[in-house]
């Protein structure tokens, strides 16, 4: 579904760009969940930048490639269309749009995109019923302006509402574990778990061995200064927390490069 | 003698002789108290002249371009071939209102309806109303609106003849708001108009009143208006005025507010089009424990100028007013906003608050923002504040990240910052039509 080959990229900045990802190789396949550890800064929502198409990133080299088609040429809204979804680590509040208004247009310029009808406004109410109860969020806050005054767990509880809602095809989660209480953080897991099918797929970015208790993870990748430099089950995910990162052998090398 | 402007003096002479003509045929009105009036009136702007740029209240606004072309002189009757169908697409779908139809500045009977029938409210022209309400006409008319030292209120005073006159007795509250629909017909001659209008809202009693301005034809239009509206104790009076002319209109126009004590007056004030608007729009608390509520949206692309200039006039204490104004300047256009708080000596606990914020889409956009405070007495409680800003780019990325497109993306979010202003309009239907009008315009 998704391959990452050998990704060279940087941020813009004013002092003329810093290169963050060295090098990255990724492939995931359909049915699949990799999650993607690693020390803050190492570049994790960079590649989630990149692959969503973020301003403000520069691909130097390599190639991302969705379901066999170049990515980097299309634009943040028709990679969304062809099926990718990023569940955002800070999502961003939106005063006067509401959550129903902003959702049923995202709906409707997909589905448009994809030549087909847009969704009657019964469809869609009997939708939003549906999903938010996956993510035991209460209708009420749906009327309200996208994630204006909601809490950083509510905030997150809705990145995975929307992601019921459209039903994409690779969806990366960034840090949706960090800010949620344990009964939260069961709820959103849950959540995925149902929505998994061997049709898609998920990228999860995270710090904590926790939320792999209830999202397993068929690999797991440690990224560091840019690179995947280490690969493996989800038992990797455990020794990472029992011992840390500089434990890594892997990263030891780079870091004495 | 060497007050006298030269500048545009062509198009003043002409005026001057209009009005002489005028006077010649007024037979026996000539005498009454209100041609009393424009004959002061025309002496203030023979001196005054027109405003131009050196002036502090029109230095971002150039008035220019206008007098360059050769207007029709203002009391030649419209030469008007539209229909009431023609009408369909200025009406507000949907809404039972008091119909009053002025093409090219004069009262058309024909395309005009009254559905509220009632001995204590008068909905009707200008000259209609004077047969039975003259006492209430002269008691108000040209007693708000300053001729004396605003050249263009004294020039719309002097020609003033035609317009909306609605008048609501004690107690009176009208439910169907009244429409007063202005268009301007250049489809044969550039054309020179002058609305006057004159509200007088008794005590107690309540109306919703949409003033709108539309332009026709490939000639040129000026249009300068003059409202006054009174509001006398306890009254309430929500008004909204929509400009939405085309690009060769000019609009000035002036509102004049008096509220007593107690009384209530929002304004929503809309500016789509036109080549250059100018609106004034200014309230004077005159009473005690008065409400005001001003709003404001402007919508520009090309080469339009929109010049709002506002002045809350705290005269007495216990007021409130609140103003909310904000812009969409896109392509070469530019916005000028100056708002006033006056808070006078005897205005203490005056609450008085106002805002302005501009989004700018283009880099030759411009805005000059100009907030103003004036407080003279010590126990008040104001603010006001300016933003200028692009779209959000964070927001932007938020919504395409979910499939919408860039266009879609940038609609919803300039929908989403003139939201509150948009909300102030308390008529459903004339909201929702405002709303599809501000979505078709944002759209590229
Ligand atoms: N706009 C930017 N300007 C400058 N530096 C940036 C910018 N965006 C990212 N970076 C830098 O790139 C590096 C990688 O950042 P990124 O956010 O991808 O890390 P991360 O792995 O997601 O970290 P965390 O675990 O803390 O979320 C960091 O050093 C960060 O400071
Ligand atoms: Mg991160």
């Amino acid at each position: 579904m998704l391959e990452i080959k050998n990704l060279k990229a940087k941020v813009e900045t004013d002092e003329g760009g810093k290169d963050i990802l060295k090098g990255l190789n990724l492939e995931v396949k359909a049915g699949e969940v990799h999650a993607i550890m690693g020390p803050n800064g190492s570049g994790k929502s960079t590649l989630a930048s990149v692959i969503t198409g973020r301003e403000g990133y520069e691909v130097q080299s390599g190639e991302v490639l969705f379901e066999g088609n170049d990515l980097l040429e299309l634009s943040p809204e028709d990679r969304a269309r062809a099926g990718i979804f990023l569940a955002f680590q800070y999502p961003v509040e939106i005063p006067g749009v509401s959550n129903t208004n902003f959702l049923k247009t995202a709906i409707n310029e997909i589905r448009k995109s994809r030549g087909e009808e847009v969704m009657s406004s019964v469809d869609f109410l009997k939708m939003i019923k549906e999903k938010a109860k996956f993510v035991e969020i209460e209708p009420e806050m749906l009327s309200r302006y996208v994630n204006v005054g909601f809490s950083g767990g509510e905030k997150k509880r809705n990145e995975i509402f929307q992601l019921a809602m459209l039903n994409p095809k690779l969806s990366i989660l960034d840090e949706t574990d960090s800010g949620l209480d344990i009964d939260a953080l069961r709820i959103v897991a849950n959540g995925v778990n149902k929505l998994r099918t061997k049709d898609n797929a998920f990228i999860v970015i995270t710090h904590y061995q926790r939320l792999l208790n209830y999202i397993v993870p068929d690999y797991v990748h440690v990224m560091f200064q840019g690179k995947i430099v280490k690969s493996g089950g989800k038992e990797l995910a455990l020794h990472l927390e029992e011992f840390g990162y500089d434990k890594i052998d892997e990263i030891k090398e780079e870091a004495a490069v | 003698m060497d007050k006298i402007s030269t500048e545009n003096i062509d198009l003043k002479i002409k005026l001057l002789e209009d009005f002489n003509n005028l006077e010649v045929n007024l037979n026996g009105e000539s005498k009454n108290n209100i041609h009393k009036i424009r004959q002061d009136a025309i002496a203030s702007f023979e001196e005054l002249g027109f405003p131009v740029k050196k002036m502090e209240e029109w230095k971002y606004t150039n008035l220019k371009p206008v007098f360059k072309h050769d207007f029709k002189t203002v009391f030649e009757p419209a030469k008007t071939q539209l229909k009431r169908k023609d009408l369909e697409k200025y009406l507000v779908e949907g809404l039972k209102v008091n119909l009053l139809v002025f093409i090219n500045g004069q009262f058309n009977e024909k395309l005009s309806s009254i559905v509220t029938r009632s001995e204590k409210i008068f909905i009707g022209s200008f000259s209609e109303g004077r047969i039975s309400f003259n006492d209430v006409i002269e008691k108000h008319f040209s007693k708000y609106a300053d001729y004396k030292n605003r050249s263009l209120t004294a020039l719309n005073t002097a020609f003033a003849k035609d317009g909306a006159f609605i008048y609501l007795k004690k107690g009176v509250q009208v439910s169907e708001p009244v429409h007063i629909l202005n268009i301007a017909d250049a489809s044969a001659d550039s054309v020179m108009i002058q609305p006057r209008n004159l509200i007088v809202a008794e005590e107690g009693s309540d109306i919703k009143i949409i003033e709108d301005y539309y332009s026709l034809g490939d000639n040129h239009s000026f249009t300068n208006a003059v409202t006054e509206i009174y509001c006398a104790p306890n009254a309430r009076l929500d008004r909204y005025k929509i400009q939405n002319d085309n690009d060769k209109a000019y609009h000035v126009g002036t509102t004049q507010v008096q509220q007593e004590q107690d009384s209530y007056f929002s304004d929503t004030t809309i500016s789509w089009g036109g080549a250059i608007t100018r609106n004034d729009l200014n309230a004077v608390f005159n009473g005690t424990n008065t409400e005001c509520h001003f709003y404001g949206l402007y919508l520009l692309n090309g080469k339009q100028h929109v010049d709002n200039h506002t002045l809350a006039d705290h005269k007495m204490p216990h007021c409130y007013s609140n103003e909310l104004y904000k812009g969409i300047i896109d392509d070469k256009a530019t916005g000028v906003f100056n708002g006033k708080i006056m808070v006078r000596e005897d205005a203490q606990k005056t609450n008085a608050y106002q805002s302005n914020g501009n989004i700018l889409l283009s880099e030759d956009a411009t805005i000059y923002s100009k907030p103003q405070l004036e407080i003279f007495a010590d126990d008040v409680k104001c603010s006001h504040g300016a933003t200028t800003g692009q779209l959000n780019k964070e927001e932007m990325f938020y919504l395409r990240a979910r499939g919408i497109g860039k266009d879609e993306a940038r609609i919803l979010l300039l929908n989403a910052f003139a939201g509150d202003v948009m909300d102030s309009v308390k008529i459903d239907e004339l909201r929702e039509k405002l709303r599809e009008e501000l979505s078709k315009k944002l759209i590229k």
